[in-house]
């Protein structure tokens, strides 16, 4: 078992993780992975690690299910058994079916459904290891998966947590802080549009904590949505500078 | 204004431009603001903006040459995988000479599952699915030959400026290649050696399609290719 932390944030005013309270975690972002995929993505947001892969716009089976004027987007969440400490049952649990349905509708506004009706596009996230932040993290990934399978977007959805810890608002929680925090602020954006696709809370906060916890979350995911649109270039300038300076 | 320069590579939501344009291919217009939908790179003309995307999917259009698979033997036609969302129908009655009976005449003599022909779109509006036809010189089963397959957002840079690069990579290797607008291409050449320097040719076209200067490295990586294979010959 984990030792719990009597204080999640010390004298020096750093976090568990040795983090001051406005810092992300470390992120690692890949494209283009799974080569039998249309679009893949891995992501590694300090010790969370999770694996995205979408397949489509393709015919939709059963054809009773394809919608007349827009394309179906099929999402699932789902923890691998060995994600955490205590081997996780790999049936989808309430909570992942949950999470299933709240990524997809954090997605479906930025993707042109409507272009490609009775289709079906299928959405796979694979949390390989978990330490909080994983639905955020999920739909950082997911988005770019989406924009490596070529689907057209109106803007990639960049996900990020605020939180209260030991009474200090603080950004991008993990899993000791989610869970012995005060409260827990998911929110997803599209950075682009300025509009807000998922927000929910876990906790209590006063009126004017929210409101620092929603900044500093729109903060962050500002931070992601630089080291996103790097991550999906990468691939191409790489090539390019290859081939240009010989 | 402009946001960018010209043939730079960009991300969805990227603000293209903003002020009197058009929104052309890949992206879309919010007020007077033009954003990108797709990765790819921005070529602003006149007046439109649009994105030539790196990766996409095909999307039928009536004309397009396609070359597709059997996937399904029905009483009255075949259900055809265009390496697209939505999968084509080719008709019995667009094959048979005369009229056709479904009694007497039977449909995997022609074609049978996973037979590849090289048909054109005659119809597609959306609702329904595309619809094929062969009765035109040179459609029909393929029977010789290699297929690649390649992004069909690629499909441009493999024909080039008034057909540069296929006249190219057809004088180089002396193979026949016949592109499909849904990425699949088929080469016929004298013997494998040739077809697999057209297939490595088109490959390398593929992964370096945002450079420049492309059609003249093609050019010279075919020679050299030839050059080694003839040194091993002889």
């Amino acid at each position: 078992m984990k030792k719990v932390p009597e204080r999640l944030i010390d004298e020096n005013m750093l976090r568990v993780d040795g983090r001051r309270w406005n810092e992300l975690r470390p992120i690692k972002l890949e494209v283009g992975i799974l080569s039998n995929a249309d679009g893949s993505a891995y992501i590694e947001q300090g010790r969370s690690k999770i694996l995205a892969a979408v397949y489509g716009p393709r015919e939709l089976h059963p054809r009773h299910l394809a919608l007349p004027d827009r394309a179906m987007l099929r999402c699932r969440y789902h923890m691998a058994p060995f994600s955490v400490e205590e081997r996780k049952s790999p049936a989808p649990s309430r909570r992942e079916i949950e999470l299933s349905k709240v990524i997809r509708e954090a997605l479906e506004p930025t993707i042109f459904l409507e272009l490609y009706p009775r289709t079906a596009i299928d959405l796979y996230i694979e949390i390989l290891q978990a330490d909080g932040g994983t639905r955020c993290a999920g739909i950082t990934v997911a988005s770019l998966a989406l924009a490596d399978a070529g689907i057209p977007m109106r803007d990639l959805v960049v996900a990020c947590a605020a939180g209260k810890v030991d009474g200090q608002i603080v950004l991008d929680l993990n899993d000791v802080e989610d869970k012995l925090g005060e409260a827990d602020v998911p929110l997803a954006m599209m950075p682009s549009l300025g509009a807000i696709t998922l927000l929910q809370m876990d906790g209590m906060l006063t009126v004017e904590e929210f409101e620092q916890a929603i900044n500093l979350a729109m903060e962050g995911c500002r931070q992601i949505y630089k080291l996103q649109k790097e991550a999906l270039k990468a691939k191409y300038t790489a090539i390019k500078e290859e081939v240009e300076t010989q | 204004m402009r946001f960018y320069e010209n043939r730079q590579l960009v991300t969805p939501g990227d603000l293209l431009a903003e002020g009197d344009y058009v929104a052309g291919k890949n992206t879309y217009r919010i007020d007077n603001r033009i954003y990108a939908s797709r990765l790819g790179l921005v070529e602003y003309g006149d007046r439109e903006v649009r994105v030539v995307a790196l990766n996409a999917f095909y999307v039928p259009s009536v004309g397009d040459l396609v070359i597709g698979k059997i996937t399904e033997v029905n009483v009255n036609g075949w259900i055809v995988d265009i390496n697209s969302p939505y999968s084509a129908i080719l008709k019995a009655s667009d094959v048979f000479e005369r009229g056709f009976k479904p009694q007497k005449d039977d449909l995997t003599e022609i074609f049978n599952i996973g037979d590849l022909i090289l048909a054109k779109i005659t119809s597609y509006d959306r609702t329904r699915n595309p619809q094929l036809t062969i009765r035109e010189p040179g459609l029909g089963k393929i029977t010789k030959g290699q297929i690649v397959k390649i992004t069909p957002t690629k499909i441009p840079r493999v024909i080039g400026r008034k057909g540069s690069m296929i006249n190219t990579l057809k004088r180089e290797t002396g193979c026949r290649i016949t592109i499909g607008q849904n990425g699949l291409i088929l080469i016929h050449g004298k013997n494998p050696d040739d077809e697999r320097l057209a297939i490595m040719a088109i490959h390398k076209i593929e992964l370096e399609a945002h450079t420049s200067g492309l059609t003249d490295r093609v050019t010279e990586m075919i020679r050299r290719e030839k050059g080694v294979r003839d040194e091993e010959g002889s």
